[in-house]
């Protein structure tokens, strides 16, 4: 189904199902442990032998000699995987670093090894017997050090310039220029990368937990060198991935490797320690933002430029993308600049782009309104837009901006936050509010599915989308339920496979609109079969309660299938309508901190998030994104970071005590607010993406509710008592 | 992890023996931290020698008025126990700073004692670490170290011993008891059971190979306000920053411990005298000499800021 021009009145406006809050339909397999993960999967693969991976303990450089003779000899060992005897293999077009290093080495715990073995303990202790004598080169690993050196991405489409922002700029009467770091980050999402490889022949099954199916289906054959018809791929459950499974990695691939190499299947899970470095992270950025503004609070000039650092062929942490959309202002310039680091590949996650960007932004406008004497909310009222300020004949399909924050101000309470920085005080803790506006694209792509409907009236629906923990079941199910007028209860729903239809897949906050997209699209399809078997003018045809009817003729579905079942395939395709409108989603977050007055401690106190994001399609897993996404926010400003070893090269805190994310602990009391949108230019569904809204902006809330809190300005994340605490009050 | 052989103890005395016949023989009992230890092959015993079936987890009233703490005794209970709570309050609140509700569990009070440092050089099988590869040098020292010593430490290790509760024992003048193989008994002061790294960090305790113990004592009850204030980043399940363990008496005077700064809980009797005139002058004293990095200088104005904010919420 193409879809080209905006959405009308069609069977998902009932809202029979769609957008009721609705439990998730896979919920009772996840809280009885029922829901079979990746590496558990015994059930398929009863025979699986254990793989270790060992990795590069250098950063950079070749391996010089690599002994194997006592590992090969341990108890249990079946076969050892080295780049020097897995033969030729390719490099998947998302890989930018290869995943079985040597003897070049290009990154700390790159891949050198996969040890396998009968057991996982005994994999494990021959893995410590693998000696390796390196030749270690020097590398870059200071992302300020290399910044001088950094040049523009090779894609060419980095920098944008709109009037005249160096004129605009030196003429504004109030102005900013600051500059903001973010530090790397990592997904430490609850389930490793695991997989379990199994040969029949020359075709090669994997079950795995990813998040894009087709992505890693083609990259696995790609580095395999096999046709990819001959590899299947099975992920129907995910614990979690946040960008760092959208890609083929390395337990895929040494798993494929491992089982080939011992002649019988074998699974792989990243172990912990190694994952961090192993895989891809969050790129750290050094972020330089000019504002300039007229006195009454109009912004005249906005610039702002990011830089990054990546192993060659990487590409840059895109920072700077919102800030050519989120406000007003005549004169504009972005760009990106890349430098060559040799730390570990850096790429997506959890909201790549915006969530940092928007961290750096968010705080700029923060300090910008206090120079203005305005109120943070109201200059950002103020500069609000309903075109794209770079390209003004193309208008937002849907952007309600300014009732986020209206309405995100009246119900936190907004109007009682005390201007004046360091002068709330509750106890031994110095308070203070804290607001940003939320902002990420909607991303349009396209997504099939396939659904049949048996003899029983049960409709299945089989897409290769994924549900990372984000209830991609319950909507598909919804959908499919809506479409076809009949209940939950008889919808089946199948994900993650790879002989499914390629879907959008998990990523980018565009999952939810895509694929239910998809699903309608194959529906509208099968209606159309339904109809066209009873004899029926499918436009007229109306499916409601089990039943299809027209005029006053009504046939039970399970009869109208009959015993053979009726099936249909189809995806959604869009035309131009991202090109002539920009589609984004809006929020704004509400922040309330305290902070030690003697230790500076930061503790959260209560969050608000409003969010505009279309249709929400089932307000109970929307919420739950958006809280998810509000406490990776509370991760980002308050704690996480990865300490990089500047001479040996690596991340030196990779398990989940040195790594910190929020524990219950830290996140008291959250709220969401949905506000009652549809946007007929996204899709038929007119619901747009908002997991990863949920997240931006939150860290800058946070930021500016300490300033407010304390009067102290952290530019550099994550805001830790150790940048506060030469400023803060007299103890005692 | 390498294969290893497991025995049940009988006896405090028969598991010392065990121990003490294989060099590469160690004690088990909660297993928190050795396991973990083993998994990463940072520990390799060849023998565990599980004392779990001693019987040492009961909580006793001694004949001075203080308590004896079985070496057994879990740290969830030992936290819980009423005499605890109304008459050794800083131990009770150092145990519930620490780890979670199911490391509390697990772990026992002989186990926290002897819990290795968290330094993440000392996790990383891939780094240079004098105490875990004597000899092979200290990745910490230049790089990554805000967790890390400010005082105590060596040229050849920074790292910081992780326990909470060590640090509340240290400020209530507990000892150890152990037993050795030959049967024989002694008590060890806190104070002298964790020793300076110096350049033998890979020597942590004043324990022989095969040395068991088996109580804590506390010394009859010290009064006053305890307080025991763990700093960290994150509300909860995390290592201090920096923590103070507090004994104020009505008269000023008193008695403090720092966890999260050096090798050992930190304590320097000597700054005590200094109570009276305030946290700047009992810290000043309690870390002079402190040789932070520039990751972790800022422990040394968090010290005097916590110690401040603790002596004036025991001023009430």
């Amino acid at each position: 189904m193409k879809f080209d021009t905006p959405a009308t009145t069609n069977p998902i406006d009932r809202l029979a199902v769609v957008g009721k809050p609705t439990p998730r339909i896979d919920g009772p397999l996840k809280t009885t442990g029922t829901a079979p993960y990746a590496y558990e999967r015994q059930d398929a693969v009863p025979d699986a032998a254990y793989g270790y991976v060992v990795g590069s303990s250098i950063a950079k450089g070749r391996i010089a000699a690599m002994d194997l003779a006592d590992a090969r000899a341990a108890p249990g060992v079946l076969a050892i995987v080295t780049a020097g005897n897995a033969g030729k293999l390719g490099k998947g077009e998302k890989n930018t670093a290869t995943l079985l290093g040597g003897p070049e080495i290009e990154h700390y715990h790159q891949a050198i090894a996969l040890v396998v073995a009968e057991s996982f303990e005994q994999a494990r202790a021959a893995a410590t017997l693998v000696r390796v004598t390196y030749d270690r080169a020097g590398g870059a690993f200071d992302l300020a050090r290399a910044k001088d050196g950094a040049t523009k991405p090779e894609d060419g489409a980095s920098d944008s310039e709109v009037g005249d922002f160096a004129g605009a700029f030196a003429a504004a009467p109030v102005t900013l220029d600051e500059t903001y770091t973010t530090p790397d980050q990592t997904h430490a999402m609850m389930e490793p990368h695991a997989t379990i490889a199994a040969w029949d022949g020359d075709r090669l099954t994997v079950w795995l937990s990813n998040q894009m199916i087709a992505w890693t289906t083609g990259d696995l054959a790609r580095t395999l060198n096999m046709p990819k018809e001959k590899v299947r791929l099975i992920s129907p459950f995910v614990g979690g991935g946040f960008g760092g499974k959208l890609f083929l990695r390395a337990d895929t691939l040494l798993a494929a490797l491992g089982a080939r190499a011992a002649g019988r299947p074998v699974k792989v899970a990243l172990q912990r320690p190694l994952m961090t470095n192993n895989t891809t992270h969050r790129p750290a950025t050094i972020q330089r933002i000019r504002i300039g503004a007229e006195r009454d609070g109009a912004i005249t000039a906005i610039a702002h430029e990011s830089w990054s650092g990546n192993l060659p062929g990487g590409d840059p942490e895109t920072a700077v993308d919102q800030t050519k959309l989120l406000y007003a202002g005549a004169n504009r310039l972005t760009a990106l600049r890349l430098a060559r680091l040799d730390l570990p590949e850096g790429n997506a996650m959890r909201a790549p782009g915006e969530a940092p960007g928007m961290m750096a932004l968010e705080i700029a406008m923060d300090e910008m309104a206090e120079k203005l004497g305005l109120d943070p909310v109201e200059f950002r009222v103020r500069n609000d837009t309903q075109v794209d300020p770079g390209k003004p004949d193309r208008p937002f399909s849907r952007r309600q901006l300014v009732e986020c924050l209206r309405q995100g101000a009246d119900r936190f309470g907004w109007a009682r936050r005390n201007p004046r920085p360091g002068e709330s005080r509750d106890g031994r803790w110095l308070t203070g509010l804290g607001v940003a506006a939320a902002f990420r694209n909607n991303l349009l792509t396209r997504s099939a599915a396939r659904v049949r409907l048996d003899g029983r009236g049960v409709v299945t629906v089989e897409t290769d989308m994924t549900d990372i923990g984000t209830g991609s079941y319950t909507i598909i199910a919804q959908t499919a339920a809506e479409m076809m007028g009949v209940g939950l209860d008889r919808v089946t729903v199948r994900l993650g496979d790879s002989s499914f239809p390629a879907s959008a897949g998990s990523g980018g906050q565009w999952g939810a609109n895509n694929s239910t997209a998809g699903v309608y699209a194959a529906c509208v399809k099968l209606r159309e079969a339904v109809a066209g078997k009873l004899g029926f003018n499918s436009a007229d045809a109306v499916f409601a309660d089990g039943q299809v009817r027209a005029g006053n003729r009504g046939v039970p579905l399970a009869e109208a299938a009959g015993e053979d079942g009726l099936a249909a395939e189809d995806g959604i395709e869009y035309g131009d309508l991202d090109k002539r409108y920009q589609q984004s989603t809006f929020g704004a977050h509400f922040v309330e901190v305290g902070v030690d007055a003697a230790t500076a401690e930061i503790r959260v106190r209560r969050m608000l998030a409003v969010c505009a994001a279309g249709r929400i399609l089932n307000p109970l897993s929307a919420r739950s994104q958006v809280i998810g996404a509000m406490t990776m926010g509370v991760g980002a400003a308050l704690m996480e970071e990865l300490a990089v070893d500047r001479r040996a090269g690596f991340f030196v805190n990779h398990d989940l005590a040195g790594y910190e994310v929020p524990v219950h602990a830290d996140i008291p009391h959250q709220e969401v607010i949905f506000l009652d949108e549809t946007d007929p230019i996204s899709s038929p569904m007119k619901a747009k993406g908002v997991g990863e809204l949920g997240l931006c902006g939150v860290g800058a809330a946070i930021a500016n509710a300490v300033y407010n809190a304390t009067g102290v300005r952290v530019r550099d994340y994550p805001v830790t008592l150790d940048k506060l605490l030469d400023r803060m009050p007299e103890v005692g | 992890m390498r294969p290893f052989t497991y025995e049940r103890a009988t006896s405090p005395a028969a598991a010392a023996a065990a121990v003490e016949r294989n060099p590469g023989a160690r004690f088990i009992a909660g297993g928190t931290n050795l396991l973990d230890l083993m998994k990463l092959e940072i520990e390799t015993p060849v023998q565990l020698v599980d004392v779990n079936g001693l019987k040492l987890d009961s909580v006793e009233p001694t004949p001075d008025g203080g308590l004896r703490i079985g070496a057994l005794v879990r740290n969830t209970d030992l936290a819980a126990d009423p005499r605890v709570r109304r008459d050794y309050g800083v131990l009770s609140r150092a145990l519930l700073a620490g780890a979670s509700g199911q490391l509390r569990n697990k772990a026992t009070t002989a186990g926290n004692l002897l819990q290795r440092t968290r330094c993440p050089y000392f996790y990383d099988t891939g780094q240079p670490c004098n105490k875990r590869q004597p000899g092979s040098g200290c990745a910490a020292i230049g790089g990554f170290s805000r967790q890390l010593a400010v005082i105590g430490g060596s040229d050849a290790c920074i790292a910081t011993h992780p326990s909470d509760m060590a640090v509340a024992m240290r400020a209530l003048d507990a000892t150890v008891e152990t037993v050795r193989p030959d049967g024989a008994v002694r008590t060890i002061p806190v104070a002298d059971l964790h020793r300076l790294p110096g350049d033998t960090p890979q020597i942590e305790t004043a324990l022989e190979h095969g040395e068991l113990i088996t109580a804590v004592a506390l010394p009859k009850p010290a009064g006053g306000a305890q307080i025991y204030r763990k700093v960290r980043d994150r509300a909860s399940y995390a290592f201090a920053l920096v923590s103070v363990a507090a004994i104020v008496q009505p008269d000023g005077s008193g008695r403090v411990a720092l966890g999260g700064v050096a090798p050992k809980p930190w304590r320097v009797e000597a700054a005590e005298a200094e109570m009276p005139r305030g946290a700047k002058a009992v810290a000043a004293r309690l870390l002079a000499g402190a040789k932070p990095t520039d990751d972790n200088a800022f422990k040394l104005p968090l010290v005097e800021r916590t110690l401040g904010a603790v002596l004036a919420e025991a001023k009430g």
